[in-house]
């Protein structure tokens, strides 16, 4: 959700915001630069800048980084915490114009390795694997494999997220319906359209337009229905039977079956329908467990089922998403900032947010060993096994059947996704309401593609 | 007698710098040396306000121009090149623009005229005395002062929730069926939203025309026998006229530029996607910088164009003040 008040972004107001910002930012440069001459020695004062999302696992971050600058008196962190869509916005101008203002930010998975081609961001795997201690080979395998282009890595997970099944057990219980360890897309339509009553969606799928939110899961139908965005040489194959199929599925399933009004559901208004008891299944990130097993969040906490996500032609389908922490190139203090990513992304870090704010609210998705912890083990009982099986087990280099030219499981890794996600997403938005057929919006899309594969090869 | 009289008064009273400003179209102004001096320093020191005024206005302006004729997508920093008119192409090729034009069209024009019909509603209900008048026109004026933000979120969720929205319970209770309305309707939940946030607005001004109405002309017209609809519309329906235009224009203006109940609420579908949007998708979800000037430069042409018939209607309105009664 982007509300901020972008409302007035016609004409020089954009560009000439950019210019007097980065102007500005020149000048702070400048003083930063004479302030951290000689940045090794340990009694210079450094202030990092760090620039993350407004998550509860960064609030909790910036909780406890009083323990990192109690043990680092020299450095002090500032936090700026904005919303997904403004940190997007901020940080790529930031980093693209070169201006230098964050020593930390916190990247997607998305666009990590688009930065780390385009030589933004400091390389880490010299760093990381130097620094005792730290253990990079504890990091989730195919997350770490997100994160790295041509052998660098650019930047080390702070949590990470895959997504899978969750159905309300009651509901299944009342129906007399048992769902499988690895239930097919087929069956999930069919249990949904069978539990679907007045009162009680079958399931909850993200219909709200935007690449994040309805192309989520919808990539990943996709993907496991065995079409893809564009094939191993980068021919676009959007308007492929297979994409069509899967398209066609979700919307159908969705009319049927789903939420009412798709085109305003996403993430947050799922949550609500499912921790109210309203939806008897919903297919979103694992990272959502966290708030329904939350007996102060949700209604049906305890209650509730987790299973892998609905598989077609693939083994697995569930998507692969990480939060991270990496340092722009123009930052003047790169090694201050090591210190407080290596920190911030240690095992000692998981340790100290189980034993201060409890083992719920610990980063999850990010290193294997978080999941050896027995606190953890017994906190998250519900879902924690399952989430650590999801997330060894997807393949971010082909996801789908067949192969592709880019590492990501919900997105291209390409900087024309954003744009071709979003208008696809939209025509989608169409379809649900009945303005338009699949056929022709991916007919629309398919051209699009074709543009944004063109400017690959 | 009467020639002489009003020949002398003229320089006195009137317009006495008329004269000096006619012949100087005739003949030049004649100054001295220091009279010059003095101009030329006065002259020096307007330069650097001026300059400042110059670069604050008119660079950001040229350097968007110079953006627009740019291939130049933030995320691809290797490839940036000049263009030509590239970029003007796909404006009008890409086949959004048109489409946005008219969603803009659409969503401005149906917003200002129900805003100003029931401002109009509701400026005359509160233009009588009755107790809590005060009460009523500050809770009636509240819509317009709320973020734009917040009332998207109040609509979006208070509102008009699927499940849990005031507007769906309302229909239930008279036996309708639940309306899906982002889905369904998204360009009607924008306006909406916006006419729910401009009728205030419209209000205000038609409140103060009313109140401007002479009391007595409308007592005259009820003792010669007019009913109250006879009376309003041919009486103060015509006193209105002006602050009508004037509150549709100021209206259609600020109307222009609506961005977030679409940003929040429809995202751009089904016929929402207005210029305002439209640019900040391709400057903040495409990320293309040349583009997104040139959608800019083409916006504020047809602002100016837009611009300049409107303030010419405006002068209009106010030259004709005079001689309306």
């Amino acid at each position: 959700m982007s509300y901020s008040p972008k409302k007035r972004a016609t004409k020089q107001i954009l560009l000439g915001a950019a210019m007097l910002s980065s102007a500005a930012l020149v000048l702070t440069g400048c003083s930063g630069a004479g302030g951290a001459t000689g940045g090794g020695s340990s009694d210079e004062k450094v202030t990092l800048t760090l620039a993350t999302v407004n998550n509860p696992q960064m609030k909790d971050m910036e909780e406890l980084k009083k323990n990192f600058e109690d043990d680092h008196p020299n450095i002090t962190v500032n936090f700026i915490q904005m919303e997904e869509n403004d940190l997007r916005d901020a940080v790529t101008k930031d980093v693209a114009t070169k201006g230098g203002q964050y020593d930390i930010v916190t990247v997607g998975s998305y666009e990590v390795p688009i930065w780390g081609q385009n030589d933004w961001l400091v390389d880490m795997t010299k760093l990381a694997s130097d620094d005792e201690g730290y253990d990079v080979d504890d990091i989730l395998p195919p997350v770490r494999e997100m994160l790295t282009v041509d052998d660098s890595l650019y930047a080390v997970p702070f949590y990470g997220e895959s997504s899978f099944l969750m159905y309300n057990k009651d509901i299944f219980a009342a129906a007399g319906i048992t769902m499988p360890e690895n239930p097919t897309w087929q069956q999930v339509g069919e249990y949904a359209r069978q539990l679907k009553t007045d009162d009680v969606n079958g399931i909850c799928l993200r219909g709200k337009p935007g690449w994040g939110e309805l192309f989520a899961p919808l990539t990943t139908v996709v993907q496991t229905f065995g079409g893809n965005w564009f094939d191993e040489d980068w021919n676009a194959t959007v308007d492929d039977a297979k994409f069509n199929e899967a398209v066609t599925f979700y919307t159908d399933l969705v009319k049927d079956a789903g939420e009412a009004d798709p085109v305003s559901t996403g993430f947050t208004e799922c949550l609500n329908l499912f921790t109210q008891g309203k939806t008897a299944m919903w297919y979103d990130a694992t990272s959502a467990a966290g708030s329904v097993e939350s007996p102060e969040l949700s209604d049906v906490a305890g209650k509730v089922g987790y299973v892998h996500a609905p598989v077609v032609e693939t083994k697995e389908s569930g998507w692969l998403w990480s939060w991270n922490l990496a340092i722009p190139k123009t930052s003047k203090n790169q090694d201050a900032a090591w210190e407080f990513v290596s920190w911030a992304t240690s095992k000692d870090y998981i340790d100290l947010v189980g034993n201060e704010l409890g083992w719920s609210r610990v980063p999850p998705g990010s290193r294997t060993s978080t999941y050896e912890i027995p606190e953890y083990q017994e906190e998250a009982a519900a879902f924690a096994g399952i989430t650590k099986d999801i997330m060894g087990s997807v393949n971010p280099k082909q996801p789908g059947v067949n192969p592709q030219p880019w590492v990501g499981i919900q997105y291209v890794t390409i900087p024309e996704f954003q744009d071709l996600g979003n208008s696809v997403s939209q025509d989608i938005a169409d379809v649900f309401a009945g303005r338009d057929t699949v056929d022709n919006v991916l007919k629309k899309g398919q051209t699009l593609a074709e543009k944004a594969g063109e400017a690959q090869k | 007698m009467t020639a002489t009289l009003a020949e002398s008064a003229t320089p006195e009273s009137g317009t006495p710098d008329l004269a000096p400003k006619r012949s100087r179209n005739k003949q030049k102004l004649v100054l001295s040396t220091s009279q010059r001096k003095g101009l030329r320093l006065s002259r020096a020191l307007l330069w650097p306000a001026l300059i400042v005024s110059i670069a604050v206005t008119q660079v950001p302006f040229l350097v968007t121009i110079f953006y627009s004729f740019q291939k130049w997508n933030l995320l691809r920093p290797g490839q940036r090149e000049f263009a030509w008119f590239d970029n003007y192409v796909t404006v009008f090729t890409g086949g959004e623009f048109l489409s946005s034009l008219l969603a803009t069209v659409v969503i401005t024009g149906t917003s200002v005229v129900l805003s100003v019909v029931f401002g109009l509603i509701l400026a005359v209900l509160l233009d009588r005395k009755f107790v809590g008048q005060g009460l009523a026109r500050t809770l009636l004026i509240t819509p317009f002062l709320m973020m734009p933000a917040a009332a998207a979120l109040i609509w979006k969720w208070s509102m008009l929730d699927a499940n849990v929205g005031m507007v769906n319970w309302g229909l239930s209770l008279i036996g309708l069926d639940a309306v899906q309305w982002n889905t369904n309707f998204p360009a009607l939940t924008v306006i909406m939203v916006l006419t729910w946030q401009y009728t205030p607005f419209m209000m205000l001004i038609l409140l103060a025309g009313l109140q401007s109405q002479p009391g007595e002309v409308l007592e005259a017209a009820s003792v010669d026998g007019a009913g109250p609809v006879r009376r309003f519309f041919t009486m103060t329906l015509p006193h209105l006229r002006q602050y009508i235009e004037l509150a549709t224009l100021l209206g259609g203006i600020m109307l222009l530029q609506v961005f977030d109940p679409i940003a929040i609420m429809t995202r751009g579908t089904g016929g929402t996607k207005t210029l305002s949007y439209l640019l900040y998708e391709r400057a903040f979800v495409g990320l293309e910088i040349g583009e997104a000037a040139a959608y800019g430069v083409i916006t504020v042409l047809l602002t100016i164009i837009v611009a300049t018939v409107a303030l010419r209607l405006l002068f209009k309105i106010f030259s004709n003040e005079g001689t309306r009664s």
